[in-house]
């Protein structure tokens, strides 16, 4: 007697420490949904297989756990795609398991019949077709591990629903052996010594700070090492909330929207210190004169991150917690020396003050209409310490990197790689199911917001009481943006023509809705959202062609800003 | 320039379309491919011919081997190898030309598989500078079809690239 595959699958998952899965059911994972009924595993449905994705993917972010979702076959697997390729993108662990036909009509063109395995090869960090019950609880195993080690990545399991009936005496094995995946964690002592060599003799240093930091659990490494050298830190879209940003070592995020002072001190540094970042074109400008001026040291677990797309005179391969600590103690042994960089960069860090000055991140605020810019900093301001902010894609989500002041990890849930629309509900909704007593605040455009606005549904039927703020312009903003900048103001089929009753839509589903039109009632629509137990969403008209700035345009130079006025 | 690179992977279900996938998606090319299980029946050998500065040469390998699947990867260009390609000719001839036909087979230790009285089928392994030889002379005599595997290297002495 031993047990059917769906019973494998969930006895699998609860011993991987796996308590939520979300997911959406189907007649190819029906056995599995039958065993579900009757089992420990919270399953949270959600109103479209690619928010279950999204939704795992949240719950992965702000826990640091591998994400769960279930798919059916066909258009159900699909639909996570999507979902699967914004994790990739962002290093995301996490295992979605879709159904599959069964295995002698695979290949046939079956009803709800797709290729999953051809179709995310390039969107996952691994996939697995099971064709034999015998392999599915190694797997299963290998699955989680590929998932959550190294750099970390969505992996898929297709499951064809003949092997989820089939019988098989189930043994979870302990340990993984895969020939081909040795992931480098201890970072190389003497390459490390060099660093610190190379940093004692910096004038201009400066830590480029991306999301690896906070997958690898190291943001509190990172600030004791930026405490201890007192160098400045900019950080990635993905790694704002890794360093508390109030801190004055703090320059903000870097890149395309950057600060002024983030952009400045990477063009003009003598040495950049990469740290799990990997020099994405928004973040670089034009490549050639990315950081031209500076020596590179690059730490990654990932070695096709280094050197990719930028010439690296110090390579270091490692988990950043361990490489990042060693360098630390390598520095602490020489504490004189690193008074004496500390006492060496007090100009840089003067410099900097001045740029921080002479254009913070800043916008022209007005009386008569509601300022995006406003909403953010307004949410900012009366939110929990702790609370999570997960974002669309677009202007609010540069807004709520610019003006949010982030204070603690994994309290920052976007998608930087991919960008995509439609990530902040959902993701928002895995957040809170992951901490249903935190605040979880999405912030939304009113373009991104409908493409997963179903979700809505699922935030009022678990009690999800996520805090939507929507920043209403009537446009796809960004996109209006660069049409205005860079198209003669041709707003080709960037207006949201038809205005949406987004209360109206809140109310239909059971949930609150609430709106703003004027600037004194943004901070009580807040406060009284706040205090609202259940889930709210929050409609504020703002004005309508505000612009994301600084601005660096494709192709220039990263210090080419255009600049708030 | 040319590389030829031996990838050692996991002889399992899509690991071809891994390899390839990785090629075409990351915008490298594939001038050759050519892949066999090992004598250890789990473990398949791609060998592949490449062409790229030193930086995507760099990335290929990384990416390579970043592949679950993927257990070593060779780049032999820097070293000492011996690279060797087989192809199957079939060549037109008549009666005035087979016995010049049999004299190049005979120059390039190249053999006569199969006979037609309009043609003849070459085989002949060598590198693929010698390949691009013989079909250099019989071209005049009209080819009708060339088949080539793709070059496949091992290095040289004694020891043996394994998993």
């Amino acid at each position: 007697m031993g047990l059917t595959g769906s019973q494998i699958l969930l006895e699998s998952l609860t011993l991987e420490g796996v308590d939520t899965v979300f997911g959406y059911p189907g007649g190819a994972v029906i056995n599995i949904y039958d065993d579900l009924y009757e089992s420990s595993i919270n399953h949270v449905l959600t109103r479209h297989e690619q928010a279950a994705v999204h939704a795992a993917d949240g719950y992965a972010r702000c826990t640091g756990k591998v994400g769960v979702a279930i798919a059916t076959s066909g258009p159900g697997a699909t639909n996570t795609v999507t979902g699967i390729a914004t994790a990739y993108m962002d290093s995301i662990p996490m295992v979605v398991i879709t159904g599959q036909v069964p295995t002698p009509l695979i290949g046939n063109d079956a009803f709800q019949e797709a290729d999953m395995c051809g179709i995310t090869r390039p969107c996952t960090k691994h996939n697995f077709l099971v064709k034999d019950i015998r392999d599915l609880a190694k797997t299963i195993k290998e699955a989680f591990y590929i998932a959550r080690t190294g750099r970390p990545g969505p992996v898929l399991i297709d499951l064809p629903k003949d092997i989820q009936v089939a019988t098989h005496k189930f043994s979870y094995p302990d340990k993984v052996n895969l020939r081909g995946y040795k992931p480098t964690y201890s970072g190389n002592i003497r390459q490390i010594e060099k660093a610190a060599k190379m940093i004692l003799a910096a004038r201009k240093p400066v830590l480029y700070v991306g999301g690896g930091i906070t997958l690898s659990g190291a943001d509190d490494v990172l600030l004791k090492l930026a405490e201890q050298t007192q160098i400045p830190v900019t950080t990635t879209l993905m790694a704002m909330a890794a360093f508390p940003q109030r801190h004055p070592l703090a320059l903000g995020m870097l890149g395309m929207h950057g600060t002024f002072s983030a952009n400045m001190s990477v063009t003009e540094c003598d040495l950049l210190i990469a740290v799990g970042s990997r020099f994405d074109d928004r973040v670089t400008g034009r490549i050639d004169s990315f950081a031209e001026k500076a020596k590179v040291i690059h730490v990654d677990i990932d070695p096709t991150s280094i050197g990719k797309n930028v010439g690296v005179d110090l390579p270091i391969v490692g988990d950043l917690k361990d490489v990042l600590g060693k360098l630390q103690g390598c520095l602490g042994k020489k504490a004189e020396l690193v008074e004496d960089l500390v006492e060496a960069t007090k100009e840089w860090r003067t410099m900097i003050d001045e740029w921080k000055e002479r254009h913070p991140m800043t916008y022209r605020s007005s009386k008569s209409v509601i300022k995006p810019q406003y909403v953010i900093e307004k949410i900012s301001e009366l939110s929990d310490e702790n609370a999570i902010v997960t974002t669309e894609v677009g202007q609010h989500q540069m807004w709520a990197a610019q003006f949010f002041t982030f204070r603690q990890p994994k309290t920052f849930l976007t998608s930087g790689g991919l960008g995509t629309m439609g990530f902040g509900l959902p993701s928002a909704l895995g957040a809170q199911v992951a901490y249903p007593d935190r605040q979880v605040i999405d912030i939304s455009g009113d373009g991104s917001f409908q493409m997963n606005s179903q979700e809505l549904a699922t935030l009022v039927q678990y009690n999800l009481p996520v805090k939507i703020v929507i920043l209403n312009n009537n446009y796809l903003g960004m996109v209006r943006q660069w049409q205005q900048m860079f198209f003669e103001k041709r707003y080709s089929q960037t207006v949201m023509e038809l205005p949406i009753d987004f209360i109206k839509l809140a109310e239909a589903y059971g949930a609150t809705g609430l709106q703003a039109t004027k600037v004194d009632d943004v901070e009580s629509t807040i406060k009284q959202a706040l205090e609202i137990p259940g889930p709210v969403l929050m409609n504020f008209k703002v004005s309508r062609e505000e612009n994301v700035l600084p601005m660096v345009p494709a192709g220039k130079a990263i210090h080419e800003m255009v600049l708030a006025s | 320039m040319k590389h030829t690179i031996s990838v050692l992977v996991e002889n399992e279900f899509g690991v071809l379309s891994r390899i390839s996938g990785l090629f075409s998606g990351r915008g490298f090319n594939i001038e050759s491919l050519s892949v066999a299980p090992t004598i250890d029946s789990a473990l398949s050998r791609m060998t592949l011919v490449t062409r790229g500065d030193d930086q995507i040469l760099e990335q290929i390998t990384k990416q390579l081997n970043k592949l679950i699947s993927t257990i070593k990867v060779v780049d032999f260009t820097d070293g000492e190898y011996i690279e060797r390609e087989l192809a199957l000719i079939k060549v037109a001839t008549d009666a005035e030309s087979r016995a010049e036909a049999l004299r190049i087979v005979d120059i390039f230790r190249a053999k006569v598989i199969d006979v037609t009285p309009k043609s003849y089928t070459i085989e002949i392994t060598g590198a693929p500078a010698k390949i691009n030889g013989i079909l250099e002379l019989l071209r005049p005599m009209g080819i009708k079809e060339v088949v080539r595997s793709g070059p496949v290297v091992i290095g040289r002495g004694a020891k043996g690239v394994v998993g």
